[in-house]
């Protein structure tokens, strides 16, 4: 059973609906007894750093998440991804889980200071996935592929645990990975047939088989 | 790069997709859930609903398929039709959505933009307008294209902006349901007022149409309704054809 983690942020109608699709158990809890008998977790997020940190927090899941990443693959996407950092400056600075080496950092002025102030932000629409290293999560995805994206900040001094990236400008991380802990600022759970197959390469992950990086 | 992208849009009446010209003589044309999925595995980037029931039966049925097209259409959604409030947007997304497009609802409260935005985020937030040439300027028309509200098109389009829309769908009365092309001329004017991705509507009649459309570098994606729902503009080959012009698109 795929564990979605429910801390009151954004709509899960997609990521269950996709999970269900692919004949995939899963169910949305925050119960630490269900992530702890979970074989895989996915903790989802959409909104602002902050207030969504502080929403984790506030269900106690914090430790358990942490002790679980050891134990079996977690999957972070978009927001729920940030969160796997170590701090992000959106609207400040905030501390994130730090269970991957990098930070969150604002979009915009990187946009601008790379020649491209007229690029929109939010980064939003479908993007290329440009893989730079081969992956378990990947075994179903072909090369040159588009996921969705729709952000504002993105993951930077991340380099250690990226394994993709879409060019918007600059190389805008799109998939990281650090042990059993993966993360994709895009939304398999929007992006189609090729992030279905990219969920089910996930689901594939065992503890073992995903191995250490 | 982001790609180009391609929008069908689904008018929903009482259950069912229907396509009107020129805003009249609305047709029955299909189950909303069997073409949201057609058009999913057809590759479409994106899909719109509009809700133009007025009933509450109507407005029931409505959010019953959206949350049937959104447990199985893994593709952003947009849905609009009706939104008049936060409540409202609260029970679109609860359903599924993941943008919500007003249009009359917002020239009734402008502050609708702003406060949508600020709960919901920019990205959330589409603004819709349906804009006619009127005494050699472009008026906004609320109510479904019914009613001159006098408004000029290109200052609510700042204005929008302004309040914190994440995204403009302007859809042009003038050549909605002709099929001989986008409003190029409304739309690049659009594009020089307000800073956003621009979905361009009305008009769309041929593969041709779209590319011409996409030489427009302000224009983020192209929308219809009538030329995909009948079959007559395949989405795959119209990506193709698109791709072969030399336009970023998603296969």
């Amino acid at each position: 059973m795929i564990a979605i983690v429910d801390y009151g942020v954004g709509n899960l109608a997609s990521l269950t609906g996709s999970l269900t699709s692919l004949g995939l158990a899963n169910e949305v809890t925050r119960r630490p007894e269900k992530l702890a008998s979970a074989s895989h977790i996915i903790l989802p997020g959409v909104g602002a750093f902050g207030d969504a940190m502080q929403k984790l927090r506030d269900t106690g899941l914090v430790p358990v998440l942490r002790a679980q990443a050891q134990k079996k693959p977690l999957l972070g996407i978009c927001l729920g991804m940030q969160l796997l950092f170590e701090k992000s400056y959106e609207f400040g600075e905030h501390a994130g889980l730090g269970l991957l080496h990098g930070e969150v950092r604002p979009l915009g002025p990187d946009l601008a200071a790379a020649g491209y102030p007229g690029l929109k932000v939010p980064h939003m629409g479908w993007n290329r996935l440009d893989i730079l290293r081969d992956d378990p999560l990947f075994a179903g995805t072909r090369p040159g592929e588009h996921v969705y994206y729709v952000h504002s900040f993105y993951a930077k001094r991340c380099a250690g645990a990226t394994l993709a990236t879409s060019s918007y400008g600059v190389p805008v991380t799109g998939v990281v990975r650090g042990g059993l802990v993966y993360g994709t600022q895009f939304h398999p759970e929007k992006s189609g047939d090729a992030g279905l197959r990219m969920l089910a390469a996930f689901a594939a992950l065992s503890g073992e088989r995903a191995g250490k990086l | 790069m982001v790609t180009k992208r391609i929008i069908p849009c689904l008018d929903v009446r009482d259950g069912r997709v229907v396509k009107g010209t020129n805003f009249t003589g609305l047709r029955d044309l299909a189950s909303p859930v069997e073409l949201a999925r057609r058009y999913n595995a057809d590759g479409a980037d994106e899909l719109v609903f509009y809700d133009i029931t007025a009933s509450a039966e109507g407005r029931a049925l409505f959010t019953d398929i959206l949350e049937q097209v959104a447990r199985q259409v893994f593709i952003p959604l947009t849905v609009g039709g009706g939104i008049n409030s936060l409540a409202d947007f609260d029970r679109v997304l609860g359903c599924g959505a993941d943008k919500v497009s007003v249009n009359s609802g917002a020239l009734k409260s402008p502050a609708l933009i702003d406060e949508a935005a600020r709960r919901y985020g920019s990205q959330c937030v589409v603004l819709s307008m349906d804009v006619k040439r009127v005494n050699g300027g472009y008026h906004v028309f609320a109510k479904g294209g019914r009613e001159d509200t006098g408004r000029d098109a290109l200052e609510w389009a700042a204005e929008g902006a302004r309040r914190g829309a994440g995204e403009l769908v302007v859809n042009s009365i003038d050549t909605d349901g002709v099929r001989r092309g986008f409003d190029l001329e409304l739309l690049d004017a659009v594009c020089t007022r307000a800073r956003l991705p621009v979905v361009a509507s009305g008009g769309a009649g041929s593969r041709e149409h779209f590319a011409e459309l996409f030489t427009h570098p302000g224009i983020d994606a192209g929308l219809a309704a009538g030329i995909f729902h009948t079959g007559l503009l395949p989405i795959p080959q119209l990506k193709a054809y698109l791709r072969g012009q030399g336009v970023e698109v998603r296969l």
